[in-house]
């Protein structure tokens, strides 16, 4: 089971690593010159082979970390979950040891998360984007790209070139979406937070 | 018109036949799969190389159903996303919704009264079964049985109409609120349910007797599309993909959520991992399923279908709204701020049909999440392709991706 002696002996043995207390399932904070140590040793030491879920987190423009990854690991012997942060280590172009060598399944989760957030997985097999398309320019889940989108070109040249459509961004007004819960009551009902356009204001031509 | 009549020379095609010196060149082509096929079961594309009939190289694509679910989370309240679970896993819309309200609750530290998560286990197994049943009639017909799943749909049906008088939808439930349920069972609901549960052993058995011996169907099935135990650890398999090859990992009974530590059921684990084995334990994880329904119905708890303190999360009852001001309050800041949820990480998976669906949840306080990851068992499922479709034929192709039984509303997301 997880325990203080299962703690105390991956300290020991990752200086650099620190626990937090969660409810949920042991957190683990790690550096990313170790992080494929680390993963190598849980999986082959402690039975964490199960690598179930990775993906990233956008901190906010303004913090010193912007982006950090996050690993959970599963282990059938312990039955318990294992959360491990890392840091990205640069803001402008995020970058990230590829675990896929360790854990095949990482591959895919990596390139979601390079889609998504543009974080670069060095030494990665095949990074290329996976949801969005391949000449998408912009990174949808980073926290300054807009709800409704950016206006793009279509990804079919030879579509857009006959119908002169682009990829515009998604009406927002009377969408599901939250209220700013400031100023008029008539401005503060439930819509898009970052909406780019109301009934006062045009849309952006 | 007149007509010319060629002799081409071919020669002795026998003879040539027997000489096994004579190399015939097969010829290498690339082949597209998709976006929208019916082998790929909504809009995966598949880009594969050929050697004749032989697959040299697969590469799926995905992406075509994407709609930024995750971004939508993060701009809309914790209330407002349970819709959007539906459309994850549509076949099994019940189960998302519980597993989705289970994360949340985890971060607003909410324990629910016994009744509601006997309700919630109830309809996760319907779900189960559901999704099993068109996943194993829908298999046959991409094997070429197309009997099977007449049987199959005809019960799923029975199941929606159940469905539809306990949620008022029959395919888009939002059955779930963070906190409880919509609303309670409706009069004389279980024993309707005690009678499908019933009567359909013998449709499965129909089933079962149209496709597990049947010659053709073992031949194309058996031995393909085999995923050996290690790995489907180290592809991320789960769910019932992952006991086909062999590994006992069933988060109900592993890690129980929602009270499933109470019933008694088995977990049907394979030996070999391949297609064969993925349609043999979903259909004893469905007579599973039937024994926790069961058990369940035997032993419904009385009391609330709701946590007491989830009343600051979901909607007051709606008399108290129209009558008293406290409650006029709360549902007014529900619908225009959120329920508030305290700061925290976690991650949830339950043990869903298509495998373990997981939910990491990052709150900073608030009605909004800060980040919702939703890791869809179908997307890890088939990550393995690339790995596993080379070296088999290309008819091959639809019995492996009918034996995944993926959801690409689930794996795009």
């Amino acid at each position: 089971m997880i325990d203080q002696d299962f703690t105390d002996s991956l300290l020991d043995k990752f200086v650099s690593s620190s626990f937090r207390h969660h409810e949920d399932c042991l957190t683990l904070d790690c550096n990313p010159s170790s992080i494929k140590d680390l993963l190598t040793h849980l999986r082959d030491e402690e039975t964490f082979d199960l690598l179930v879920d990775l993906t990233a987190i956008d901190h906010g423009t303004n913090t010193e970390n912007r982006f950090s990854v996050v690993i959970h690991l599963y282990s059938r012997i312990h039955r318990d979950y294992l959360r491990i942060h890392s840091p990205c280590s640069d803001n402008d172009s995020p970058e990230f040891p590829s675990l896929s060598e360790l854990f095949p399944a990482a591959n895919w989760h990596e390139r979601e998360a390079f889609d998504m957030f543009g974080i670069t997985f060095t030494d990665h097999p095949n990074l290329k984007r996976i949801l969005m398309w391949d000449s998408y320019p912009h990174f949808p889940l980073r926290k300054d790209f807009p709800l409704a989108g950016i206006e793009t070109p279509l990804p079919a040249d030879d579509v857009a070139e006959v119908t002169q459509a682009n990829v515009d961004p998604a009406p927002m007004m009377g969408g599901p979406f939250v209220s700013s819960g400031d100023g008029m009551m008539s401005e503060s009902e439930p819509r898009a937070k970052d909406e780019s356009w109301t009934e006062q204001a045009e849309k952006p031509k | 018109m007149s007509t010319k009549t060629v002799e081409l020379n071919i020669g002795d095609v026998g003879a040539k036949g027997a000489d096994a010196s004579t190399k015939v060149d097969s010829e290498k082509m690339a082949l597209n799969v998709g976006p929208s096929h019916p082998t790929t079961h909504g809009v995966l594309r598949l880009m594969m190389d050929l050697d004749g009939d032989l697959i040299t190289r697969c590469e799926p694509v995905l992406g075509y159903l994407h709609r930024g679910d995750e971004k939508i989370a993060e701009n809309m309240t914790y209330n407002q996303f349970v819709p959007y679970t539906d459309r994850l896993d549509y076949l099994s819309p019940l189960a998302n919704n519980v597993a989705y309200a289970i994360a949340v609750e985890k971060v607003a530290g909410i324990d629910l009264p016994e009744r509601c998560e006997a309700i919630r286990v109830l309809v996760c197994e319907m779900a189960r079964v559901s999704s099993h049943l068109l996943g194993m009639g829908v298999f046959g017909m991409d094997a070429g049985a197309w009997t099977p799943f007449m049987y199959t749909f005809t019960e799923r049906e029975k199941l929606y109409t159940l469905f539809e008088e306990l949620t008022g939808a029959r395919f888009t439930t939002s059955y779930t609120r963070i906190g409880g349920v919509a609303r309670d069972i409706p009069d004389g609901w279980l024993d309707r349910v005690t009678h499908f549960c019933d009567n359909l052993p013998k449709a499965i058995d129909e089933v079962e007797k149209l496709l597990t011996r049947n010659r053709i169907f073992i031949d194309r099935t058996e031995g393909i599309g085999e995923v050996s135990k290690e790995d489907a650890i180290a592809f991320g398999f789960t769910g019932p993909n992952l006991r086909a090859s062999g590994v006992d990992l069933d988060l109900r009974k592993d890690k129980p959520y929602s009270g499933y530590e109470k019933y008694d059921f088995d977990v049907p684990i394979g030996t070999r991992g391949d297609c064969y084995d993925r349609y043999l334990v979903r259909i004893e994880e469905v007579r599973q399923s039937l024994r926790i329904i069961k058990q369940v119905i035997a032993n419904f708890p009385d009391g609330l279908w709701y946590a007491e303190d989830a009343r600051k999360i979901f909607a007051p009852p709606k008399d108290k709204i129209l009558s008293s001001m406290e409650e006029l309050i709360q549902n007014f800041m529900i619908v225009t701020e959120g329920p508030q949820i305290p700061e925290g990480e976690v991650y949830f998976e339950a043990e869903n049909p298509k495998g373990a669906l997981g939910f990491y949840l990052v709150s900073k306080g608030g009605g909004v999440p800060y980040r919702l990851k939703i890791r869809a068992p179908s997307f890890c499922n088939l990550s393995i392709l690339e790995h596993m479709v080379p070296g088999h034929m290309l008819s091959d192709i639809t019995v492996i991706l009918g034996s995944l039984d993926f959801v690409m509303g689930e794996c795009d997301r």
